[in-house]
């Protein structure tokens, strides 16, 4: 083993987390002191604290890719394009958030810092290089998305989701951490690289070979159970039911990146070698999600429920551009993953527009006749859910496209072809939507929105984008490609 | 230049050559989207817009006519810049004179679409009128789109203001029809996007025209000959898939059914021109008598499910899928037709087709204007509602009749010409495949003849017919003006004929060639 070296120097290539982790301390701190009147303070240091994380990330992109603090953490444009988005998407989360916690009383400090130290932990995944580091990450993670599912807690069944969040996420870290210490114990090293040198070692004993297969396949579970893949995805549409809407929000939308992050650093960065085993159980878990996630959508008549089922068949489109092995084929799973956190953020976004005080807007019947007395949500509102659709020229089409082409350049034109007729299937569930908002008159005025000036102003630019990158996708895609 | 415009061409001449087809498309959308955000407050601002917007877009859309040199093939009023360079995928627009006719026929029919609905649309009105200009701008995009996927993203933004036509604005059971015709368009074009990407992924071009110029396989063209045929048989619609077009034309509003049957039934059939026939010459072959017999049943037996009608929408839409199935037979017909040593059967077949889409455009608009009319005055559909309506409205009957005519196929209006052309190509393939279509001059003509005596003929049985207004200026006009447009065509086809003579021999050619 080697001794931990320590060089300042390298502290600032780690510059965007030691900053957050001092900010969290601070305002953890401040928010103790302040009274009820000046609790919007909280509110405003976080944004401030995520903007500037994120001016740091920004300003790190283009760094040649180092590995720092004894092989542990890696800087490379992944981790800081992926954090600079991770910041963008926090902020706007949080401006949809400070409107549903005000809304529902839950506005608290903690639930800031929580979220800073999420975000936190979803860094050092980003960055992660060694097992241990991206575990800690992940468990940095876990532990403050549990607390934030509870913090509603004289709500039954927020407190339930939390409860079921809890054990299943134990379960999923218990698995990823029984794959790693396979890969550890036959590899001899935590270090990333190290265990890719070891994979694609040509005399690798039939032995080896074998265990590093069973720790692949617990490693894959684990990230499935992560990203909530079929069919380990039983705890989705709970969680995301139960949960207050802000979390779910932030739960279906920023992790998804990290848990991206952490799928390319253990499997392409680190098992790359073993790419055949992987992609045939990505391709598995893919297809499954995407009929499953399909079809049980058509039956929820709760939207949250509904787009639990949609994220799931969402990330098997994801995990079918990881599946096809080739590096455009892994650009085709970043765009994608970015372009489903635009359009969750979306689409969260309106649900909580929609929330007044004691009341949820959550239930697909909520949004009877919107386009009537809010044409402008319900257009916006138009547009994300026939994006999700993969409808043009919206954003989401062009995801698909992209995932689509490299699916059947990889010769796996059946798998397409199953892919876009449940991508069809789907189209039914964000029709439901479309036709409460637009062809149902509604029972009464409860949809009305009333939600502060700076929430409607970053969802319209919110859903601007969908179509606006949806017309010109090209820097994006070239971007997410860009990355491996 | 000089040879395009016969005349020394100027700095406008060439600035307008070169951005003519983007001001088409984006006027209408950019105008659309001006409409919803002035609201629905101020009406008669927005009925005006709206007029103004198509009015100008079909005057500028006649100087594709005017400077269209009919005498090659190659796509004229060619803008190209690089759009997605990822996938090497181009903003690419041209016509030709398979796409030009259908582009003005766009135009020309959302100037009566907006003037139809002035009054009549009490709900939403400036957004009625954005939706139909969006529609416009997207359906002109996907007649110019010489790039797959713009071609692509034009097919099926199409969707949208349709769907909210038809759910918004249509009747009682508005929301199933908009659904199901949603869906069973999108499910037809998923798998045209399939096979596009594979051409794509084998060739490395989106641009429709290297796709003309793929080799392909015997098994490929099979396979990309049916995804194709999903998506352009479910819009054309051909029989088995064209349940949805009962559903929709029925509860659609009026405008909405005209640009449907008008326009939008008109993206299969061109779909049939620009890529089957090209891209998968010895599949269209292979599998012709198979579209032929489909484009039979839709003839014979839907013109009997017309017959049966009660619901004069009704009636009408199965009469076009009846009329479409000519144009799917003239298509398809041109490989049996063709003898070498007199090629000019299958020509007569194919440019039937093209003149029969023309044709139909009229006069699909035409009769579902008319029933229009009298839906906006006595809220019925039903054909037993009616009954004497000529004694209150003569001037009316007039048009409606000669509407009627058009449809049943009389010789001197539109719809003769291009049912006559098909049927002598299909002379040629098979003489029972003419006999066959032609048949549809009996029962086109029953049920259309039936329709009016019961609608316009015989006595009054419904008081409130009797008490029924005369058309007004506003839609003697419209109506003016499509009877026009009917008995030009019918009389004097040459000039269309002329324009569409090169692309369409052109397109022959290409699907004699094989490309095994």
């Amino acid at each position: 083993m080697n001794t931990f070296q320590f060089d300042t120097s390298s502290l600032l290539l780690a510059m965007p987390e030691i900053f957050l982790l001092s900010a969290i301390v601070v305002i953890l701190l401040l928010d103790l002191f302040l009274t009820k009147p000046f609790k919007q303070v909280t509110y405003y240091l976080t944004q401030i604290s995520l903007f500037i994380t994120g001016i740091l990330a920004f300003n790190l992109i283009g760094h040649p890719e180092t590995i720092i603090f004894s092989n542990s953490f890696v800087l490379d444009d992944m981790a800081s394009v992926f954090k600079v988005f991770m910041m963008g998407a926090a902020m706007v989360a949080m401006v949809y958030s400070r409107h549903y916690l005000t809304q529902h009383s839950l506005f608290q400090g903690e639930y800031f810092v929580l979220v800073m130290l999420s975000i936190l932990g979803m860094m050092v995944m980003v960055s992660g290089y060694s097992l241990l580091t991206l575990y800690l990450g992940l468990e940095i993670l876990s532990l403050s998305l549990y607390t934030l599912i509870a913090i509603a807690r004289n709500r039954a069944n927020a407190v339930e989701a939390a409860l079921k969040y809890f054990v299943l996420g134990a379960i999923a870290s218990g698995l990823l951490l029984y794959g790693m210490s396979m890969v550890y114990g036959i590899s001899g090293s935590l270090n990333i690289s190290e265990i890719a040198t070891f994979a694609n070692s040509a005399t690798l004993a039939s032995r080896e070979t074998l265990i590093l297969n069973f720790g692949l396949v617990f490693l894959v579970i684990g990230i499935a159970f992560k990203l909530g893949a079929v069919p380990f995805h039983m705890w989705v549409p709970d969680v995301y039911q139960g949960a207050p809407t802000s979390v779910t929000m932030f739960i279906s939308t920023v992790p998804k990146l990290a848990a991206v992050a952490m799928l390319v650093r253990l499997l392409i960065d680190g098992l790359g070698a073993m790419q055949p085993y992987w992609s045939d159980l990505f391709m598995v878990l893919a297809v499954l999600s995407i009929a499953l996630g399909s079809v049980v959508a058509l039956m929820q008549t709760n939207i949250k429920r509904m787009l639990a089922y949609s994220t799931i068949s969402h990330i098997g489109f994801v995990l079918l551009g990881f599946a096809t092995g080739v590096i455009s084929g892994y650009g085709a799973a970043v765009f994608y993953i970015l372009v489903y956190v635009l359009m969750s953020l979306a689409a969260f976004g309106v649900i909580i527009l929609l929330n007044k005080k004691g009341f949820e807007a959550d239930s697909i019947s909520d949004y009877k006749g919107l386009s009537s007395h809010s044409p402008w949500f319900a257009l916006v509102m138009l547009a994300i859910m026939l994006s999700m659709a993969g409808v043009p020229p919206f954003i989401g089409f062009y995801a698909k496209l992209f995932i689509l082409q490299q699916v059947i350049s990889a010769g796996m034109l059946t798998v397409a072809i199953i892919a876009v007729v449940f991508a069809v299937i789907s189209a039914y569930y964000y029709l439901q939507i479309i036709k409460s908002m637009y062809f149902e008159d509604a029972d009464n005025d409860k949809a009305v929105v009333s939600a502060p000036m700076d929430m409607q102003l970053v969802l319209s630019i919110n859903a601007i984008l969908i179509l606006v990158v949806g017309i010109f996708p090209d820097f994006w895609m070239k971007l997410a490609l860009s990355l491996f | 230049m000089d040879a395009v415009y016969g005349r020394q061409a100027t700095t406008r001449d060439l600035i307008m050559e070169s951005t003519l087809l983007s001001l088409l498309i984006w006027l209408p959308i950019f105008g659309g989207g001006l409409l919803i955000l002035l609201g629905n407050e101020r009406v008669t601002t927005a009925r005006w817009v709206g007029l103004a917007i198509s009015i100008l877009v079909f005057v500028m859309s006649l100087s594709l006519w005017t400077g269209f040199d009919s005498s090659t093939h190659l796509m004229q009023f060619v803008e190209k810049s690089t759009w997605i360079s990822q996938f090497n995928i181009h903003y690419h627009l041209g016509v030709d004179g398979i796409s030009m006719p259908l582009i003005i026929l766009t135009t020309f029919t959302t100037i009566l679409v907006i003037g139809a609905g002035w009054e009549v649309i009490k709900k939403r009105p400036a957004h009625y009128i954005a939706a139909f200009l969006m529609m416009e701008g997207l359906i002109i995009g996907v007649f110019s789109s010489l790039d797959a996927i713009l071609f692509y993203a034009f097919w099926e933004a199409s969707l949208i203001p349709m769907l909210l036509i038809v759910g918004i604005w249509g009747g009682d059971n508005r929301v199933y029809a908009a659904i199901k015709f949603f869906l069973y368009t999108f499910l037809g074009s998923v798998f045209m996007l399939v096979s596009l990407i594979y051409m794509y992924n084998k060739g490395g071009s989106f641009s429709i025209l290297d796709m003309h110029n793929l080799s392909l396989s015997a098994t490929e063209q099979a396979w990309i000959f049916w995804a194709f045929f999903m998506a352009f048989a479910v819009k054309v619609p051909m029989f088995p898939v064209h349940t949805w077009l009962p559903d929709a034309h029925v509860q659609a509003p009026t405008g909405g059914s005209v640009i449907l049957a008008a326009i939008m039934l008109k993206m299969g059939g061109y779909g049939f021109f620009r890529f089957s026939l090209p891209i998968t010459p010895d599949a269209s072959l292979q599998f012709s008598e198979v579209i032929i017999i489909l484009s039979l049943i839709a003839i014979v037996y839907i013109g009997f499910v017309a017959l049966v009608q009660r619901d004069m929408k009704k009636l009408i839409a199965y009469s076009s899928i009846s009329h479409m199935g000519f144009v799917t037979l003239g298509v398809f017909a041109l490989f049996l037709a063709y003898q070498p040593d007199n090629p000019e059967g299958a020509l007569l077949g194919l440019e039937g087709a093209m003149v029969q889409m023309i044709s139909h455009g009229f006069i699909s608009a035409a009769m579902f204007l008319v029933v229009g009319v009298l839906y906006d005055r006595l809220h019925s559909r039903e054909i037993s509602t009616y009954g004497g309506v000529i004694n209150s409205m003569p001037k009316f009957t007039g048009f409606a009749v000669l509407f009627a005519m058009a449809n049943a196929g009389l010789p001197g209006t539109s719809g003769f010409v291009g049912e006559f052309m098909v049927i002598l190509g299909a002379v040629q393939a098979n003489i029972w495949y003419a006999v066959l279509a032609a048949t549809t001059l009996i029962v086109g003509a029953a049920y259309t003849l039936w329709m009016v005596k019961r609608v316009f003929w015989g006595k009054i049985t419904n008081p409130a017919v009797a008490t029924l207004s005369d058309i007004n200026t506003r839609e003697f006009f419209i109506l003016a003006i499509l009877a026009l447009a009917v008995l030009m065509m019918g009389l004097y086809p040459q000039p269309v004929i002329d324009a569409i003579h090169t692309s369409v021999n052109h397109l022959l050619q290409q699907a004699l060639t094989s490309k095994l």
